[in-house]
């Protein structure tokens, strides 16, 4: 039932990255979106903040519910969406033409070990 | 374990819909079907319907019924006619809550008492340890009773012209037993969102067939347990477990009216006096934040640097928009307008403490 588009990296916790060139975009996945409701807040860390691979780097929030963001990549955050301060609802929207934040990507080796539209599909559906 | 849940009767309708199933309180139930937001503000501002059948049903009935009730229930039955109904709690005689119930009387020696649903069986159980001496029958009728509630400002109007029953005439918090295809049905004004609305009670057959009726309208909304909360917290109605527990009493979660001290006596009347007379020392307050963050229960409060309770329940409210909570804090921090912090996640936000109520109340009185 969930959208999953090609040309995106996905993780297992339902983040999505976009490369364009040496900058990677962040977001969360229709799945994502979808299993948390109605989104009304999103935690997102200050620009020129580092973030880590597979660590916390803000959270999205529901309704009833947090849920951490896992970054899949590791960089330096140059932009966050500040769009999604006033409408975070914009997720539930369309969860993948709302980025979250805009990284200097550290290590493009990271992108390896994330899934392609394919493969994400795929562990949606078990 | 998910397979020891129960289900409610109209578990399957729930699962058509494509409700979010969760479990609570032992039972599957739907969390939302569509969207939270929608299903709050279908409430706040038309109707909607919850399966509450997950609620418990205890008749005490016998020559000392109104005695026994008395003994358990902080507040007075007394004064009551049959058709009124009461709100209160059963405490230990610490003064924490075994339960927070409505109190429903059928006639003098005939009172039906509505539990929360993850209390039943410990409510139960005390109910019949303490009415020895008592000529009263504690009788536990939760499996034969469903439940559904009926809420928001159309809820008079549509409950009359699509089930043809009358409730125009009921006032809040008094009810009336109806005779439907045979069977016995109650219909009472209470509820617990803040706004007008029915909580009808009857076998698994009549409820499907409210549920059916109604629904089948297009105009009632099926509405979840995810809304249910969002609701009753904004106008501040406490969720045992939370603003209530065997921890927290009625005076210290702001409740005081419903425990009524002139009475003879009840199960924690000694505790409560001793606790009016020296103060508490924590207490349930409102804290609105001062910015868009998310406070949600088990956060920790802080003022100047130390721990001073947590929150009970918290939400950005879906009828005002604020980052609101109830905490459960120190009491010399609980003075309107004392400025607080909330933990969420590693930050610290600032908030002020405030009143409870959120939102207005909108009941037909």
């Amino acid at each position: 039932m969930s959208k999953v588009i090609e040309g995106l990296y996905y993780s297992e916790s339902h983040e999505w990255v976009k490369v364009e060139g040496a900058y990677g975009y962040i977001g969360i996945t229709d799945y994502a979106q979808h299993a948390l409701g109605n989104i009304v807040y999103v935690d997102m860390p200050d620009v020129d903040d580092e973030v880590e691979k597979d660590a916390e780097f803000g959270a999205v929030e529901s309704v009833k519910a947090a849920s951490d963001l896992i970054s899949p990549v590791s960089g330096k955050v140059v932009e966050v969406n500040e769009v999604l301060e006033d409408q975070p609802e914009l997720l539930n929207q369309d969860a993948y033409a709302n980025w979250i934040i805009k990284v200097e990507l550290t290590d493009t080796t990271d992108l390896d070990s994330l899934m392609d539209a394919k493969a994400y599909e795929a562990t949606c559906k078990e | 374990m998910e397979s020891n849940l129960k289900r409610t009767c109209l578990y399957d309708k729930h699962v058509a819909l494509g409700a979010q199933m969760s479990p609570f309180a032992g039972f599957d139930m739907p969390i939302q079907y569509t969207s939270i937001i929608e299903e709050h503000n279908a409430v706040r501002h038309a109707c909607g319907i919850f399966d509450v059948s997950h609620m418990g049903e205890v008749l005490i009935s016998g020559p000392d019924a109104e005695r026994l009730v008395g003994h358990l229930f902080t507040n007075d039955v007394r004064e009551m006619t049959p058709g009124k109904v009461l709100y209160g709690m059963m405490l230990y005689p610490n003064g924490g809550v075994v339960d927070d119930l409505l109190v429903y009387k059928k006639g003098d020696e005939e009172f039906f008492l509505v539990i929360n649903a993850a209390n039943i069986d410990k409510d139960v159980a005390w109910m019949q340890e303490n009415c020895a001496g008592f000529n009263a029958k504690v009788e536990n009728q939760s499996e034969a009773y469903a439940q559904v509630a009926v809420q928001g400002p159309k809820a008079e109007e549509l409950v009359e012209k699509l089930l043809h029953v009358t409730v125009s005439d009921l006032e809040f918090y008094t009810f009336k037993e109806l005779e439907i295809d045979g069977k016995k049905a109650i219909f009472s004004r209470t509820g617990y969102t803040g706004e007008d609305g029915f909580e009808i009670y009857g076998d698994a057959a009549y409820i499907n067939k409210v549920w059916d009726t109604l629904v089948g309208s297009g105009e009632v909304l099926p509405c979840g347990l995810g809304c249910r909360d969002t609701l009753r917290f904004e106008v501040a109605l406490p969720l045992y477990g939370h603003e209530l527990s065997q921890d927290i009493t009625p005076i210290e979660a702001g409740l005081g009216m419903f425990v009524k001290m002139d009475k003879p006596e009840f199960i924690g009347k000694e505790a409560i006096a001793r606790q009016k007379e020296e103060g508490v020392k924590q207490k349930v307050v409102g804290i609105e934040l001062h910015e868009k963050a998310v406070p949600r229960n088990g956060y920790d409060v802080e003022a100047e640097g130390t721990r001073i309770g947590y929150v009970t329940t918290g939400y950005q409210s879906i009828s005002t928009g604020k980052s609101v909570c109830m905490a459960l804090i120190d009491s010399r921090y609980a003075a309107l307008g004392t400025e607080v912090d909330v933990r969420i996640r590693k930050k610290l936000f600032k908030g002020t403490v405030c009143k409870k109520r959120f939102y207005q109340k909108n009941y037909k009185k």
